[in-house]
């Protein structure tokens, strides 16, 4: 019976999430976003998606290791903003809003367990004779939407240049003009 | 109460991270949990129930094996995780890099020493 486990882990990670967001340690806070992920992992296990849930792991932990890095000896902000109760007053009743608009939306879609699988079944009976591939998300990723894992790549190195320079220490060396110029203005 | 209403509580409670809350990790991590919410809600609507992982071989066409799950939404997904680990890379640098500079993780304090 998935639909039961799968049940219980989705109210755990809701938990760890509201744990998350209102703890006041940051170092716990980032820890019990693991806890989320790791649930949102075995999710996928159980939902028959292996591939998915190694991936999420992996990236999961790296996403992990960055945050710790990032969060090494802060402290938590102590007070609150003064504006903290007309705030949640507006986002409550936007969250509202939200939260009825998707129960209505979401009666729509097919119900658990009976997936439409309109396109999907063409890349089913093609991707054994024409890929030679038993993996079909493999071979979808990788040959019938290979544009899609391009585009990826593309958002990846995007952002690895992003990071790079963000993150790079001394920029331009001065030259003497600048600083004349600098000396000029102060 | 379905499960996918179950995600889109989760969604809400990143939602609600991200307007409420002063401090840049907290917003990394509100950015993080709306993007695990919609990850899982493709994942519930992909799956079939009594089925096997989409890995196919010449039994499974012979039809002496249980169906497989939707691998298209897999599929979409993992794009999905790999781009939002490079996000969120990008994210925490730069509020790590705000952090060199103002020496505090507050948005109101950061917008205050502005200019």
């Amino acid at each position: 019976m998935p639909e039961l486990s799968v049940l219980m882990l989705i109210l755990f990670v809701i938990a760890a999430a509201i744990v998350a967001i209102e703890i006041k340690d940051l170092l716990s806070s980032v820890v019990a976003f693991g806890a989320i992920g790791m649930g949102i992992a075995v999710i996928f296990l159980l939902l028959k998606a292996p591939d998915l849930a190694i991936t999420q792991l992996v990236v999961e932990l790296l996403c992990l290791v960055i945050l710790i890095r990032a969060t090494l000896g802060q402290k938590p902000l102590e007070k609150r903003s003064p504006l903290f109760l007309p705030l949640l007053l507006s986002a409550g009743a936007f969250l509202i809003v939200f939260l009825v608009s998707a129960a209505l939306a979401l009666k729509e879609l097919p119900e658990f367990g009976q997936p439409l699988m309109r396109v999907s079944q063409t890349y089913i009976d093609w991707s054994l004779s024409m890929v030679r591939t038993p993996n079909v998300v493999t071979a979808i990723i990788l040959d019938f939407r290979a544009y899609d894992t391009l585009g990826e790549a593309t958002v990846l190195f995007t952002a690895v240049i992003g990071v790079l320079a963000v993150m790079r220490k001394v920029g331009r060396k001065k030259t003497k003009s600048d600083s004349s110029r600098d000396g000029r203005q102060n | 109460m379905s499960l996918y209403f179950l995600c889109a509580v989760l969604f809400a409670i990143g939602v609600y991270c991200i307007l409420t809350k002063r401090n840049l990790i907290k917003i990394i991590i509100g950015v993080g949990i709306m993007e695990y919410s919609l990850n899982l809600l493709f994942i519930l609507v992909a799956y079939r129930m009594n089925s096997r992982s989409p890995i196919i071989d010449e039994e499974w066409l012979s039809g002496a094996l249980p169906p497989i799950t939707d691998p298209l939404p897999q599929a979409l997904v993992i794009t999905s995780i790999v781009i939002g680990l490079a996000t969120k890379a990008l994210l925490i640098c730069l509020a790590m890099r705000l952090y060199e500079k103002y020496g505090t993780f507050d948005i109101t304090e950061i917008r205050r020493l502005k200019g």
